[in-house]
């Protein structure tokens, strides 16, 4: 047993295990997405799984679960979306993957109109078990369209959930919990952290949605990370602590609902809080988090809330140029020096 | 096809069901002065009728702005329909979702739907889900003219394609809309045409007649329910009213072209030919007229007794277990 939770899994291999665990564990649920599996419908020449999906994360499952379980689509985001949604309204539990979370524009309409309003519309008479897999993240190079981190367009929305893994023991958890909802869930995976590896328990597990997690406990400043910002915080954290301040680090995990509690708590005894969001900052996330923490926990406050985000562009192609898109350590760890007059 | 008289008896307390129930409406709404957009499908009442005489409370509906018809055709309460419009907490959907969003999950009504094109894929993946079951239900697939035109639209029919998913796309051309001629937005006579791009069977329907709308959707069924894949059917008709309760119709088109329409009622044409043919008699057509009116009637007063919405409503059924604290934290409700 001991040796079994301190098995060390990648968090691509998380997302795998998750799906693989819970569709063994339920028949109901179906898996659709582009290239998923790969060579559709060429299991006579020999073809099985060409793909395993663009990021490896669906590889292997249409082995084990077949063609009606394991669905490639075709590049029709709407139709397979929305299927996604009326096939869970019709009993089943689905999963969809959106490749890459800037590809949302092609299928808005069915997030936004049918799976975040249905519930609502229809006075509570129906349920949605579905699950919308997608990407975010700058970092690899791929420019403007398959790089954003645009998870406060779907947290603004009533009606869906929204969860934002920071490394392989939170992503198996909060897929499972996805993946047991009757409500939307959007999980939004982080390219760059598809090689972390970290602790990760064999045996299914929920983490639930809507809680954050203290990463790392501290006393002069609250960090919160949100996605891969989490793992830049903590390394923010280290560089603080050899200059002695000692700042807490708070994994966010959910985008909606955002536990405002975990983060007010922290604030109540730090009095400081830097938000660290890779999303662009008007409307975000991070510009939430620190209007509700400073209208909740305005007396506790002995600095201006700050944050740290990337800027209001695009995300750019040229490497030294993405690099200063993204918000790094340095970059974390100047603001909390700013904030503490040091 | 060969209808029994229980069949026929029914198709037609459906369509002056169907009628009466989007007269008055408009009028309650009107006297009431509530607001909300009632878009009303009166003219057009033989086309849901002739499709749904095939389907039972398992086969799936996914549905429309202009839904009224879509709703009672598949077994919807029509008195939860009249207060659900007037805005009462006994409501389809206890008063939240009103004319353009009425759904019945006990009834494969998967929602009626606000946005043009939108609920297609929806019933796409009802068949799927059919499919996987390894049952035999079916899901229609209900759109306009409009719609023909949307992206989502072909997506989906393209994918109940590939997967010959047990589908029936119906196009209900109204020749319109909003004050759209579909004849400016459609560079094709017949809409039916674009199954071909899909390989699927794509059948015009003289949607004025609920014998032939009852033919082509009998066969269309069959095929979907035998595992033989989707159909697209275009049934012709025609909105004897604006687009929604606020537009003046004559705006946009004549007189004579509504009168050439309107000659072709389609309940006034069932009642010719069942008297004609000896299918129903006159009489037993004029019973079933008044107990449709009787239950608008009953509807009317469900909805006058009962409740509006509480205020507690406005917080629920955003998420199935989120605490409503999440909801409101900032609205100092």
């Amino acid at each position: 047993m001991t040796q079994t939770a301190e098995r060390l899994l990648s968090y691509r291999d998380a997302i795998n295990e998750a799906l693989r665990q819970e569709m063994e564990r339920n028949p109901d649920i179906v898996l659709l997405g582009e290239d998923i599996a790969g060579a559709a419908g060429r299991r006579d020449q020999g073809f099985v799984d060409a793909w395993g999906g663009p990021f490896r994360t669906t590889q292997n499952l249409i082995q084990q679960f077949g063609e009606d379980r394991v669905r490639d689509t075709p590049i029709s985001e709407a139709a397979f979306i929305g299927a996604a949604i009326g096939a869970a309204a019709a009993g089943m539990r689905t999963v969809a993957e959106l490749m890459y979370m800037d590809f949302v524009g092609v299928c808005f309409d069915q997030l936004l109109n049918n799976a975040a309003k249905m519930r609502y519309m229809y006075g509570g008479n129906v349920q949605l078990p579905f699950t919308m897999l997608t990407r975010i993240g700058a970092g690899v190079g791929s420019a403007a369209q398959h790089s954003e981190s645009l998870y406060a367009l779907m947290a603004h929305i009533p009606g869906l959930k929204g969860v934002v893994p920071s490394d392989a023991y939170t992503a198996k958890g909060l897929l499972t919990a996805a993946m047991r909802s009757n409500d939307p869930v959007i999980v939004f995976e982080h390219k760059l952290l598809y090689g972390l590896q970290s602790h990760v328990p064999e045996e299914p597990y929920e983490l639930e949605i809507g809680k954050a997690r203290t990463v790392r406990e501290g006393s002069d400043v609250t960090l919160v990370g949100i996605s891969r910002m989490t793992q830049v915080c903590l390394e923010a954290a280290d560089a603080l602590a050899a200059e002695g301040i000692d700042a807490e680090v708070v994994d966010l995990l959910s985008v909606f609902p955002i536990d405002y509690d975990h983060i007010a708590d922290s604030v109540r005894k730090t009095h400081r809080m830097v938000v660290v969001d890779e999303d662009t900052p008007t409307c975000s996330v991070a510009a939430d988090i620190a209007a509700t923490v400073g209208e909740e926990a305005f007396d506790y406050l002995d600095a201006p809330i700050m944050r740290v985000q990337a800027p209001h562009t695009p995300v750019p192609y040229a490497r030294n140029l993405e690099l200063a898109y993204i918000p790094d350590a340095t970059r974390v760890a100047n603001t909390v020096r700013q904030q503490l007059g040091a | 096809m060969e209808i029994t008289q229980e069949a026929l008896r029914k198709m037609f307390a459906t369509m002056v069901t169907i009628r009466n129930f989007e007269l008055r409406a408009f009028t309650e709404v009107g006297q009431r002065s509530l607001r909300g957009a009632l878009h009303l499908s009166v003219g057009q009442e033989a086309v849901p009728t002739g499709v749904c005489a095939h389907l039972t409370d398992a086969d799936y509906l996914a549905s429309t702005h202009r839904g009224h018809g879509h709703c009672i055709a598949k077994g919807v309460d029509v008195r939860g329909m009249m207060a659900e419009i007037l805005q009462r907490a006994t409501g389809t959907n206890k008063g939240k979702g009103g004319s353009m969003h009425i759904a019945d999950m006990t009834k494969g009504m998967l929602g009626a739907n606000g946005v043009v094109g939108s609920s297609v894929p929806l019933a796409v993946g009802a068949a799927m889900a059919a499919r996987q079951r390894g049952s035999d239900q079916v899901a229609v697939a209900f759109f306009g003219d409009g719609a023909i035109n949307q992206g989502v639209v072909h997506e989906s029919m393209n994918l109940a394609a590939i997967w010959k998913l047990p589908v029936i796309f119906v196009c209900e051309n109204n020749q319109y809309a909003e004050s759209t001629p579909v004849e400016y937005a459609t560079p094709i006579p017949d809409l039916a045409e674009r199954a071909r791009g899909y390989n699927i069977p794509g059948v015009v329907v003289d949607g004025m007649d609920v014998f032939a709308v009852y033919d082509a959707a009998g066969a269309a069924i069959g095929r979907a329910r035998a595992g033989l894949g989707p159909t697209l059917l275009e049934c012709k008709t025609y909105r004897y009213y604006g687009h929604a309760a606020f537009d003046n119709p004559k705006n946009y088109r004549t007189t004579e072209e509504e009168d050439a329409w309107k000659a072709r009622d389609v309940i006034a044409g069932f009642r010719e030919r069942a008297v004609a043919e000896g299918l129903l008699d006159a009489a037993e057509l004029d019973a079933l007229e008044a107990e449709a009116a009787q239950l608008i009637e009953d509807s009317v007063r469900f909805a006058d007794e009962s409740p509006e919405p509480d205020l507690s409503e406005l917080l629920t059924d955003v998420y199935l277990d989120t605490p409503t604290n999440a909801l409101a934290r900032t609205a100092h409700l």
